[in-house]
């Protein structure tokens, strides 16, 4: 599913316009912890947050994620939009909560990450 | 593409500052760089970048501050973060996932959850800890350039 077409679903709002909203996202992971992140996500994933901090954008380069959604309408200070812009990572901001958004993805085809037992 | 000799051997050093949030994670993001375009494979490239996070935000956290290295030499990549903290009281609690003892305020960003030290092992093929109550930690990770399937 391209991002676009997410941004359209969760009628979110790309704060940059310059933003490459034609990537293609079969995956998402939901967490406020980026340890979490760091330790289940893969590359290509989209990450769902109400996180806006700019590590939140360092842990999305680190594990190469291709697109953030911040939930709860949250606006992300300058820093992260200046971090996201210069690291290439194209956001998008939700007024839906976290349980919300994730649902209507689910339900419109994007998959989860496996998380093994251990 | 990723097969080294002697002339690429380097070593990158970075001092790290204590509480410096809006920097944290620039050290990790240079060492990512630096080896994507040497043209190490994206997925040694993430682990490195990975465990060199995790271990720059300990630093940042509770190490006072630090030094984070990345050698680069025949067959591995070698981290090593030194800080001048307080030291791990409790080593294999520390390991633990979920075991923190991080402040709030580090919390509220997405960290200090307890997943730094079992992230570092996770990503690594080597770790080794030495630390002493009062006198710092001192990690060093070696990462393989040859990918045995293992964590991607």
């Amino acid at each position: 599913m391209l991002l676009s077409e997410i941004v359209s679903i969760l009628d979110a709002e790309p704060l940059n316009g310059e933003m490459d909203l034609g990537i293609d996202i079969q995956s998402a992971f939901a967490s406020d912890l980026m340890s979490d992140v760091l330790a289940l996500a893969r590359p290509g994933v989209l990450m769902i947050t109400g996180l806006t901090n700019i590590q939140i954008m360092r842990t999305a380069s680190m594990i190469d994620i291709p697109a953030v959604v911040f939930v709860r309408g949250k606006k992300p200070p300058r820093e992260t939009i200046e971090l996201a812009g210069k690291l290439g990572i194209p956001f998008i901001i939700t007024y839906k909560t976290m349980f919300e958004t994730c649902g209507m993805l689910f339900q419109a085809g994007v998959k989860p990450i496996l998380c093994a037992k251990r | 593409m990723s097969s080294l000799n002697s002339r690429d051997s380097f070593v990158i050093e970075r001092e790290v500052k204590p509480l410096d949030f809006l920097s944290a994670g620039e050290t990790a993001s240079d060492f990512k760089e630096t080896l994507k375009s040497l043209g190490i494979p994206a997925d040694i490239c993430r682990k490195t970048s990975i465990v060199a996070y995790e271990a720059e935000m300990n630093a940042v956290i509770h190490g006072g501050g630090g030094i984070i290295a990345m050698e680069l030499e025949g067959d591995r990549i070698t981290i090593v973060a030194k800080d001048q903290g307080p030291g791990i009281e409790n080593v294999s609690l520390a390991m633990q996932e979920g075991y923190s003892t991080a402040p709030d305020f580090v919390r509220e960003m997405g960290f200090g959850a307890g997943m730094g030290l079992p992230n570092i092992k996770k990503y690594s093929d080597e770790l080794d800890i030495e630390t002493k109550p009062g006198e710092g930690t001192t990690l060093r990770i070696v990462i393989f350039l040859k990918d045995e399937g293992g964590v991607e």
